[in-house]
């Protein structure tokens, strides 16, 4: 097998083009499902019979608290190839995917705790899940605030890519440790509904959606290294002729 | 190898004495955390003995990441730590010395004074063993987890204690579990062992993980 099309990647010119040719069937993609899955998974899909049609919000909350969590991963991943194949594109991936997954999280606690609210009756519990997604926030907060931090490019990028392995080295000892301490501390209060296997018309739409969710996703982190890759590269003689363009 | 290891350690113990001060600080520090919770949440014994625990395992915790901040730098500012990168030692072994000496340092000595701080929380004499042990084993995990975050800030002016907290304090989390659960448990007679099975298995895992970190770390602050 031939490595060649791995070090191309590496070249900020050819993703800009690739990327380039490939923004628009992405979009269009993603937009269709999102919408397919928001008409279906709001309007169409059955109402559960114990939480009414509060249990919608499913459909923004599950994916947003998988993509969270693939979203770290993802860091990793880059790190790791940063590291070891000095990869600048890897490290502009990692600073462009944080603040993304971020919000991500963000999104999924909101969710969760106006979910929790008609179903627990409580805005927050200390639920391991819950819990285990706020620690995930503080993994990228950090990451984050270590890039602010080091003004350095290169050296803020090495330093990243090893905070984000070491966090996810860690993250299946947190994950294990809170769902440890919960079971200890359980309170006694609720248990959350036990759903039945859900049917079908349930999980479809909210399988369109984790789809969809992965498509915007990919959307936003290839428009914010396209442009973080002009702004890196804006010496360069294929900048200029692009930026001459448009203009 | 070897006399290179005890040569390290000796300068790092020549060091601490020199200015015995900072030996003292993460130790008051601990103490006066410890104060300040009967204060704000009043001096009934059975509450205090109900939250001693925790109350013991934050201070510890806050206690070594403040005493971790410095660790590096000033060897970084005087330049040893290009000599460190540079020697034909490996690096991830000379981090372990030193970070085993803040160990003792810091750890141990938090340890010996933990009991006394129990007893003034009301905790019973008979979890003061499972207190000692779990501090013993948990505050290894601590140093080792915190100095990869002090390695990986340790060129940096101002706010880098802020930033080391932010980074790992997440990390600590499983080590605060473990540690306030056994004592929850020592607390209610039941058996503590598997809980220190599993600190001491966290403990083999920093040590045999983090060095790599912290070597990382610091070639990276290095460079810059």
């Amino acid at each position: 097998m031939s490595w060649t099309f791995f070090h191309k990647l590496g070249s900020p010119k050819w993703f800009y083009e690739i990327s380039g040719k490939l923004l628009p069937w992405l979009a269009l993609a993603s937009v269709l499902l999102l919408a397919i899955g928001v008409v279906w998974g709001l309007f169409y899909a059955p109402e559960d019979y114990q939480q009414g049609n509060s249990f919608r919000i499913i459909y923004i909350h599950v994916p947003a608290a998988i993509l969270a969590q693939s979203c770290y991963m993802m860091l990793a991943v880059a790190g790791i190839v940063g590291l070891v194949w000095r990869m600048k594109l890897a490290d502009v991936a990692l600073q462009c995917a944080a603040p993304i997954g971020a919000w991500m999280t963000f999104v999924a606690l909101i969710t969760g705790s106006i979910w929790g609210k008609p179903t627990w009756g409580t805005y927050w519990e200390w639920d391991a899940r819950l819990t285990s997604m706020l620690i995930l926030l503080f993994l990228y907060f950090g990451i984050i605030a270590l890039r602010m931090a080091i003004s350095n490019r290169d050296t803020a990028a090495k330093a990243t890519a090893v905070m984000a392995i070491v966090g996810v080295v860690n993250i299946p000892i947190i994950k294990y440790s809170v769902d440890w301490w919960n079971t200890l501390h359980q309170p006694a209060t609720f248990t959350m509904t036990e759903k039945p296997a859900m049917p079908p018309e349930m999980w479809l739409p909210l399988l369109v959606m984790v789809i969809a969710f992965y498509g915007l996703f990919a959307l936003n982190l290839l428009l914010r290294m396209r442009l973080e890759v002009l702004r890196r590269e804006y010496k360069a003689r294929w900048v200029r002729e692009i930026l001459e363009k448009s203009s | 190898m070897r006399q290179m290891i005890w040569l390290l350690l000796k300068r790092e113990w020549q060091l601490t004495w020199r200015r015995p001060g900072d030996l003292l600080n993460p130790l008051i520090f601990f103490a006066m955390v410890i104060t300040l919770f009967p204060l704000a949440v009043g001096p009934e014994p059975q509450l205090l003995q109900r939250m001693a625990s925790g109350i013991i395992w934050v201070a510890a915790l806050l206690a070594t990441l403040l005493s971790l901040d410095g660790l590096f730098r000033s060897d970084f500012e005087d330049g040893s730590l290009e000599q460190w990168v540079l020697s034909p030692h490996p690096l991830t072994l000379l981090v372990l010395v030193k970070v085993l000496h803040h160990w003792l340092m810091c750890g141990l000595l938090l340890v010996l004074l933990a009991p006394v701080l129990g007893l003034m929380l009301a905790l019973p004499w008979s979890v003061m063993p499972t207190l000692c042990l779990t501090l013993l084993l948990g505050t290894a995990v601590l140093s080792l987890l915190g100095a990869i975050g002090a390695a990986l800030t340790v060129g940096l002016k101002g706010s880098g204690s802020m930033l080391l907290a932010l980074l790992i304090l997440p990390l600590y989390i499983p080590v605060l579990i473990l540690g306030t659960g056994a004592m929850d448990a020592a607390l209610q007679g039941l058996p503590v062992l598997g809980y220190l099975l599993w600190l001491g298995c966290l403990a083999l895992l920093a040590l045999s993980l983090a060095p790599l970190a912290i070597a990382a770390g610091l070639r990276i602050g290095v460079s810059e």
